[in-house]
């Protein structure tokens, strides 16, 4: 017994020993460069709250943003904190609260359940900003440092639909089916605004160059349910659907639409690694340009708007690269001059010449944009004949159930 | 163990050892603590970058580096050991409680119940009333239904339990959509936030103290009632033999139930303070898997309140700790569950060389 004693002695002080060592040299290093890098740039801290951490594409797409942003602006990693795993509960609060106590000026979370819990804190802290993604209540709260921001995604998809409608057309002009049987089929999360603006924008796109495409649309009730996304593109396929895209997080759908070899336009990011053969193009949205903003609002003691939208003319929305092997020719120059139009304001997506209510033009609309418990719509957001989205509020509110698009179902969330 | 024996002897065997001294078990848990530091100081330096001794001082910076986060410890430690207090009499009576967590979530349902469709309708004092029978009764019942089916037609308790947590996950997400503001969000937002209606009291500066408080009340309680009452005599006969139970009259089925009862109710009191007295609000993440860990907590202090008092602090630091090393260091949160899978492993493991003792088969033994 006193032999194993003393053996597990001299183990266990060799192992300190080591541990010393190799922590001792590390160390120093780290901080080296760290301070190096500081003296070069600026000391302002940001924090960054993360509802997953980078397992979960969504999180993924921030977290990269806010590693590029602050490389950018000359943030060593000392001085960017980010806070993962944080549940949309007090936590939140309780992780904004620290990041305060570290001296962080900048505070931003990336979920919508986040919103309350922020300003919860941003109220005890007027000297810090914070900013959140995808919430609607920083144009109501009247707090001088709390802000919302969102991008026009709806640019983007519009852009994708391009892409889409070229597909059909192509595939009519080789004869796989008749103009009037161009159907597109759209799998999405939940029927509410964000979805609603991001398949009717996608489908006007699409009819802006093949104008006999119709679409039905089903929803999964799920951000995220890859057995439910593949089983309702599979719906849509056997219904007859060309050509499918979605708004919903997993793999579901593309993964549907490689299997039966239908084109399938994506969205987060390209998913041509899974879906060689089918893959078209996909649209996300790209953070960087607006932390980048902020941030540089925060170090020169500028204000930050309090609803920021990115647009296809910041960056904000991205393409990604086309895949020549499953798109039709001449898609990237149709996209491009689609793109440039977006950018020097002569094309509007929601143009009220390109899409029909119930057989009429529609001239007048109101929108909830003010979130209330009741749903009231108390915004008119149609003027110079187009719907103006993303510009009262940087979240999204078009809701318009338009011609040519048939809801198979509905889904709320209940 | 004579050597001229033809049959084939292992190497080592396993015995049971007798009760050791309070010193030498707790000696035996030390080392096992130092060597999982051990391991994971190893591990940090194979495959990670890090300096092993700054991941273990940033652990204690995350649990202990502000007032806040001790706050915060504190908080955490008085919710899981709320719920830990909650299963034990029925881990004690050996009627395997899994449903901790759904027994939390819906106190917290019921809880949010009132708060949603009574906040500002009645008195503040009765809403909190309300709020706290009610959220006892929920949790109660929910844990009495499988405690029934025990009593009546002998089901396994282990299922059941474990099966109404689904339930009880799925009816909070089922309302949470009908209370969901706004729509389509997922998400209730903090309920009644302006004007505060049925948010549990707060003490002087201190957000967390009345919970802390009431956990402590809680665990002396419980120490007093599992020890020095009837009833946990009881209990604890009806865990050891059912037989020698029903032999000397207890009568066993009113014995689980009534447990069960006491379990759930504490359970609703741990919902109710997550979404009455810290949240404001629900989510089907609300009880944040402390209906599990609490069994380990409950398991690992032999079932004795005062010492759960310390597994509770040794789990939560751990996670708290494991949290600031993913935050620090830009790791993974999968780092942060190896080092603690690492050291729940030794811990656990310690226990087995507390009961049992391995004798090698040499001329001498060696420990």
């Amino acid at each position: 017994m006193k032999t194993t004693k003393k053996i597990v002695a001299v183990i266990l002080a060799a192992l300190l020993a080591v541990a010393c060592f190799a922590g001792c040299s590390k160390g120093n290093d780290a901080d080296a460069s760290n301070d190096n890098g500081t003296a070069a740039a600026t000391d302002m801290k940001v924090g960054f709250i993360f509802l997953h951490d980078s397992n979960s594409t969504y999180d993924l797409n921030f977290i990269n943003a806010a590693d590029e942003a602050c490389d950018a602006l000359g943030i060593s990693e000392k001085n960017r904190i980010y806070k993962t795993n944080i549940p949309e509960g007090n936590e939140c609060y309780e992780a904004a609260e620290d990041l305060v106590d570290q001296g962080c000026t900048f505070i931003f979370a990336d979920s919508f359940g986040h919103e309350d819990y922020l300003i919860k804190s941003a109220k005890a802290h007027p000297e810090v900003q914070y900013c959140h993604a995808t919430g609607t209540k920083a144009h109501t709260e009247g707090l001088a440092n709390y802000h919302n921001a969102f991008a026009s995604i709806y640019e983007g998809r519009y852009l994708a639909g391009i892409a889409a409608g070229m597909k059909l057309n192509e595939m009519i002009d080789a004869g796989e089916f008749k103009a009037d049987e161009a159907k597109i089929g759209y799998v999405g999360a939940f029927t509410y605004a964000e979805v609603v603006s991001g398949y009717t924008s996608f489908f006007l796109g699409a009819r802006s160059v093949c104008p006999t495409a119709t679409m039905e649309v089903t929803f999964t009730g799920s951000w995220y349910n890859e057995t439910l996304e593949k089983e309702a593109a599979n719906k849509l396929i056997s219904n007859g659907c060309k050509l499918i895209s979605q708004h919903a997080d997993s793999m579901g759908a593309p993964t549907a639409c490689e299997n039966a070899g239908v084109p399938n336009v994506s969205y987060n990011g390209s998913t041509e690694n899974a879906c060689p053969n089918t893959f078209i193009v996909s649209s996300r949205i790209n953070w960087a340009p607006y932390f980048e903003y902020a941030i540089t609002c925060v170090k020169d003691g500028k204000a930050i708007d309090t609803d920021w939208s990115g647009t296809i003319a910041t960056d904000s929305v991205l393409l990604t690269s086309i895949n020549d092997k499953a798109a039709a020719k001449g898609t990237k120059e149709a996209i491009d001059a689609a793109k440039a139009k977006l950018k020097d304001g002569t094309l509007h997506v929601f143009d009220t010449t390109t899409f029909t209510v119930d057989g009429k033009k529609l001239d007048s609309y109101k929108a909830d944009v003010d979130t209330d418990a009741n749903y009231e719509a108390d915004t008119e957001v149609i003027s110079d004949g187009y719907f103006h989205e993303s510009e009262f509020r940087s979240a999204p509110y078009f809701d318009v159930r338009i011609d040519g698009i048939t809801l198979l179902d509905e889904n709320y969330g209940s | 163990m004579s050597k001229k024996q033809k049959t084939h002897e292992p190497l080592f065997h396993i015995a049971k050892r007798d009760s050791l001294p309070w010193y030498y078990s707790w000696a035996i848990r030390i080392i096992a603590i130092i060597l999982a530091l051990m391991v994971s100081a190893l591990l940090t330096l194979f495959l990670t970058d890090e300096n092993p001794i700054s991941i273990f001082s940033t652990m204690i910076d995350g649990a202990f580096g502000s007032s806040r986060r001790i706050w915060n410890l504190l908080q955490n430690i008085a919710i899981l050991l709320c719920v830990s207090l909650a299963l034990t009499p029925a881990f004690k009576m050996r009627f395997w409680n899994i449903g901790g967590e759904g027994q939390v979530l819906i106190g917290g349902l019921a809880t949010a119940a009132c708060m949603i469709c009574l906040g500002g309708k009645i008195p503040n004092t009765l809403l909190i009333l309300l709020m706290i029978i009610s959220s006892i009764a929920a949790g109660a019942i929910w844990a009495v239904i499988p405690a029934i089916f025990k009593a009546k037609y002998n089901t396994n308790e282990t299922l059941f339990t474990l099966m109404m947590n689904y339930v009880g996950i799925q009816l909070v997400s089922y309302f949470v959509n009908i209370w969901e503001v706004p729509k389509g969000s997922g998400t209730i937002g903090i309920i009644n936030q302006t004007n505060q209606e049925g948010w549990l009291p707060v003490i002087g500066e201190y957000d967390y103290l009345l919970n802390v408080i009431v956990v402590l009340v809680i665990t002396v309680l419980m120490y007093l009632y599992l020890k020095y009452s009837k009833h946990g005599y009881e209990i604890s006969v009806v865990g050891e033999s059912e037989n020698t139970a029903k032999y000397i009259g207890i009568n066993v089925k009113k014995v689980i139930i009534r447990t069960m009862l006491l379990s759930g109710a504490v359970c609703g009191i741990a919902g109710l303070l997550l979404v009455g007295g810290t949240n404001h609000t629900i989510t089907t993440t609300t009880a944040n898997n402390r209906g599990f860990t609490a069994i380990m907590v409950s398991w690992l202090a032999k079932f004795n309140p005062i010492y759960m008092i310390f597994t509770t602090f040794l789990l939560v630091f751990l996670e708290r700790g494991a949290n600031e090393i993913s935050t620090v260091f830009r790791l993974n949160q999968s780092f942060s569950d190896i080092i603690t899978g690492i050291i729940l492993f030794f811990i656990i493991g310690s226990e087995f060389f507390i009961n049992y003792q391995i004798k090698f088969h040499t001329r001498k033994e060696v420990k």
